[in-house]
């Protein structure tokens, strides 16, 4: 193991761990290290740790197979509580490519830029829904930019720790308001962003995206209308 | 010199406090406590704050040795909240501003709950976890509104205690929250339960219902003391509110925690929340009972620097809301 660690060096802290790039087999690796968090009870660390390393490890697996990119998978160690994967090279995350987009160009061409990523984001999760896969925490952090040679756009999907496989409307429904309220609290035109994402969305997930926004529509209700007692 | 005078009489506590450009000169609050068992009740709780508003209004007054020629605005909590106790309230507030001719300012509570924690402390643009008895949420600060990045889907992490507390019938005074903290303290050995965080927003009513089913077997069984459950629920609830409020940090890039709300002055929270911030080394804010706790300073305060920034709420407009969002508020007094 120690040898494979060699040459690492810390890139990030994430929300889950630690994140560090290097060279795995001679190939570009990212290595997410889930650390053990002191401030909760060990077994439920233990427990939290192993649940989401499974889930990142299987969802990423099953989404490539729904036809969305992820990275490679190329070790899973519970022992260090290390995953290595796939660095996506050349990329930036969805939030920094729109946010650079809106501070750069004028509203017009930000918003003729940024059409064709919306399309993607939806017609990504249209496809993971499709596949019965609840990604848990779609934000744009989660979400990375990058183009192909061709000059294709590419938006390849990570962090999938809170991910679980699961056919009902509600969890999708849920899924979706997560990605809403991320947008909404990020970006500043994501009042035009998130009606694109759906509307591709539903092209792809034609299987069940009526009763999936259904569900949607009445998550954002409870949401809304929940009393807010100080 | 601005000075304001706040109501706030939300949920079960009446607090009025006096606050000159940032200094609390006054800070008087009363709960309403019911039996152990049960849970206060709109009607029952107006009526308290009818009965201790010119108590504590007097006293107020005495202990900030201000006359009501001196102050410049009256603020009160327009909502969120339970509309009786919220109603009863601001008719004292809108009353003595008649009576004294002073302009009114209806504030925003979870508005109320910041700008205390952020004076308080000293924090300067920090993530802010906002627990409480009718509110939990993650919220940080852009484009001159506080967004909401994570909240409860269903129940608030203090209703999920409270109800809890009455499970086991716990006393309610000082409060159920306190106590649970306690016994906590004397409790070993972790049930497992529910876990349940979607993305930066967390859902309590599936773990409330788990522990309503189970409590009294498991005690009866003898495997988990009534400390044991306490523990076990404060273990797992806060520990969905620390991972949160760091994937909102992690993903604003933000390197401040503030936490404020009643449910922020337990000591556990705090000490999870500050080793949480250690290990991405960033800076933890947090109140005691005087200024967690719901109490009149904290709309005084808010209302002051919206007084001071232009803004003033026209008579007709003085009224109560149960819903009002954080991000409702445009926040004209922070710049971007």
């Amino acid at each position: 193991m120690s040898s494979a660690w060699e040459g690492f060096e810390l890139f990030k802290q994430g929300a889950e761990g630690r994140v560090y790039k290097g060279t795995y087999l001679g190939r570009p690796t990212i290595v997410k290290e889930r650390f053990k968090k002191f401030y909760r009870h060990p077994d439920l660390d233990e427990h939290l740790t192993k649940e989401r390393m499974k889930a990142e490890a299987r969802a990423i697996a099953r989404s490539k197979t729904a036809g969305v990119r992820t990275p490679c998978l190329y070790l899973v160690d519970f022992e260090s509580r290390r995953i290595f994967m796939e660095e996506i090279q050349g990329s930036i995350t969805v939030k920094k490519f729109i946010n650079d987009t809106l501070s750069d160009c004028s509203e017009e061409d930000s918003f003729r830029t940024i059409l064709p990523v919306a399309t993607e984001i939806g017609s990504i999760v249209g496809r993971l829904h499709a596949s019965n896969i609840i990604h848990g925490d779609l934000t744009t952090s989660n979400m990375l930019y990058s183009l192909s040679t061709e000059g294709q756009i590419s938006i390849t999907l990570i962090d999938f720790g809170l991910s679980h496989v699961e056919n009902s409307a509600e969890d999708k429904g849920v899924d979706l308001y997560v990605l809403e309220r991320a947008l909404l609290s990020t970006h500043s035109n994501a009042e035009k962003l998130f009606p694109l994402i759906l509307q591709s969305y539903k092209k792809v997930n034609v299987k069940d995206s009526k009763l999936v926004l259904d569900k949607f529509e009445e998550v954002r209700a409870r949401g809304r209308k929940r009393t807010m007692v100080g | 010199m601005v000075i304001a005078i706040g109501f706030e009489g939300s949920a079960n506590k009446l607090g009025i406090g006096i606050v000159k450009d940032g200094e609390v000169l006054s800070n008087c609050r009363r709960t309403y406590i019911t039996p152990p068992g049960e849970g206060f009740l709109p009607r029952e709780t107006a009526q308290h704050h009818r009965e201790k508003a010119l108590i504590i209004l007097q006293e107020a007054l005495d202990e900030a040795k201000v006359k009501p020629q001196d102050i410049d605005v009256v603020c009160y909590t327009k909502g969120p909240g339970m509309g009786a106790p919220l109603v009863s309230t601001s008719v004292v507030a809108l009353t003595v501003a008649q009576l004294w001719n002073k302009p009114v300012i209806g504030v925003n509570h979870c508005i109320g709950h910041i700008e205390m924690g952020r004076l308080i402390t000293g924090a300067d643009n920090p993530t802010v976890l906002y627990v409480s008895g009718g509110n939990t949420q993650v919220i940080a600060y852009s484009r001159r509104r506080y967004r909401i990045f994570g909240e409860t889907i269903d129940i608030a992490v203090g209703n999920c205690l409270d109800r809890f507390a009455r499970v086991l019938k716990l006393s309610n005074d000082p409060s159920p929250g306190y106590n649970i903290e306690q016994m906590a303290k004397n409790g070993k050995k972790l049930l497992k339960m529910p876990y349940v965080v979607k993305g930066m927003d967390v859902s309590f009513s599936g773990i409330l219902s788990f522990m309503e089913e189970r409590a009294e077997s498991l005690l009866d069984l003898g495997e988990y003391t009534a400390e044991d459950l306490c523990f076990s629920l404060q273990e797992t609830i806060f520990a969905m509110l620390v991972e949160t409020t760091e994937r909102a940090m992690a993903h604003c890039e933000s390197s401040e925690v503030l936490i404020v709300g009643g449910v922020g002055c337990n000591l556990r929270l705090q000490e999870m929340m500050g080793i949480m911030c250690k290990e991405r080394n960033a800076k933890l804010f947090a109140t005691d009972d005087r200024f967690c706790i719901d109490n009149g300073a904290m709309i005084a305060h808010a209302g002051l620097e919206m007084f001071s920034h232009g803004w003033k709420t026209l008579w007709e407009e003085t009224t109560c809301t149960q819903r009002y969002r954080t991000d409702e508020v445009e926040v004209t007094w922070r710049g971007e």
